[in-house]
């Protein structure tokens, strides 16, 4: 067999799952493409080990290593994603925003009591600020509180 | 060892038939594919294409669903590749328990069942962009230096390379420490999901004592089943 074959596929599907993780929002969605990631060079170590024809079989035994590692990435990232669901109510990764480096307030989106002592020092900040940051804000409180 | 084991083989390829005919005289090139290839290519095509509706439908449980296609498919590239041990452990743990793990997610975060709309992101052209250009590098690069090469799938006398025996030896033989780290890696990783899963069931149940928290936690839930 041509070694261009098993190659190219897993080249493709490589792409594949670099497009999922990186267009998709789910996050379970990205742990899908992130799967189709490993299985591409997955493909490809036992292709290269197929053809070398190694003693130690690094190949094979390099692909069952990364099978576990995944079997073991998607309990904990599927328990991560739980947990923020039940944190959160949403597992869109591109909310979870609450560690961005942002020039407008602070932590303005925590939940609680401290929303209500710190709504009073950014008032300042955002009016200084531009008008943008309480546009993203405001629709983020208001489904906080829903 | 194996790199100098390897190399007289290939330089008797491309000495036996020069690389820019194609048409090699011992091996079959691009023109006249011999069946395990046609199988292969055939194969990849669905593979790829379950992938592509993987990453782009807009129904959660059907990229499950797809997903399942995908990896069977390459498990059957593993047995056309001859490596048969790895097929049958990736239709075991992708196909039986992750695949099984993500619906599982897909039910506990409540997705909806038919189209969601917002599925995608907003930089998607971004993304395909990107992922576009990646493949345009890599199958030119790839192509571009595996053109001549081919992979001896005869097989020798006695077990397969693939087979279990060669690989269960191969892996208690040469793997034995990577093997043990792994083990222990995976009794973290379960802790560590016990552990994850189980932190917010142990402030259920603490919280009937404390009355104050006792309605935060189902204000919670009812909160995430609306949204």
């Amino acid at each position: 067999m041509h070694l261009a074959y098993p190659a190219v596929l897993a080249v493709l599907l490589f792409c594949v799952g670099l497009y999922g993780v990186l267009a998709r929002r789910n996050a379970i969605l990205v742990l899908m493409a992130v799967e189709l990631m490993l299985n591409a060079v997955n493909l490809n170590l036992v292709a290269f080990d197929v053809w070398l024809r190694d003693t130690l079989h690094a190949g094979q035994a390099l692909t069952l290593f990364t099978i576990a590692i995944a079997a073991a990435e998607i309990g904990i990232g599927l328990a991560i994603v739980l947990l923020v669901y039940r944190n959160r109510g949403s597992s869109d990764i591109d909310r979870l925003r609450d560690l961005r480096e942002s020039d407008g307030p602070p932590g303005g989106d925590s939940s609680g009591g401290s929303r209500d002592e710190k709504s009073v020092a950014p008032a300042t900040d955002n009016d200084a600020g531009s008008g943008s940051d309480q546009r993203v804000q405001g629709p983020a409180a208001g489904r906080r509180h829903a | 060892m194996s790199a100098l084991l390897v190399q007289p083989l290939v330089g008797g390829h491309t000495g036996a038939a020069p690389a820019h005919t194609g048409l090699a005289a011992g091996h079959p090139g691009f023109l006249s594919p011999s069946g395990v290839e046609i199988v292969f290519v055939l194969v990849g095509l669905v593979t790829l294409g379950a992938a592509l509706v993987t990453v782009t439908t807009r129904q959660l449980v059907h990229a499950a669903l797809w997903l399942v296609v995908a990896l069977g498919g390459i498990a059957v590239e593993y047995l056309l590749l001859t490596a048969e041990f790895i097929a049958w452990v990736q239709v075991l743990i992708y196909v039986g328990s992750v695949v099984v793990l993500i619906l599982f997610g897909l039910m506990l975060t409540r997705a909806p069942i038919g189209r969601s709309p917002d599925a995608d992101s907003g930089n998607r052209w971004i993304a395909l962009v990107v992922s576009l250009a990646a493949a345009a590098t890599l199958v030119t690069v790839v192509v571009d230096a595996f053109r001549a090469t081919w992979i001896d799938l005869e097989e020798r006398t006695g077990p397969g390379q693939g087979s279990s025996e060669v690989t269960g030896t191969a892996l208690f033989r040469h793997w034995v420490l990577p093997f043990e780290a792994l083990s222990v890696l995976l009794l973290a990783a379960l802790v560590g999901a016990i552990v994850l899963s189980k932190r917010n069931s142990d402030a259920g149940s603490g919280s009937g004592s404390r009355p104050g928290s006792t309605d935060s936690v189902p204000a919670r839930r009812n909160k995430a089943g609306e949204s």
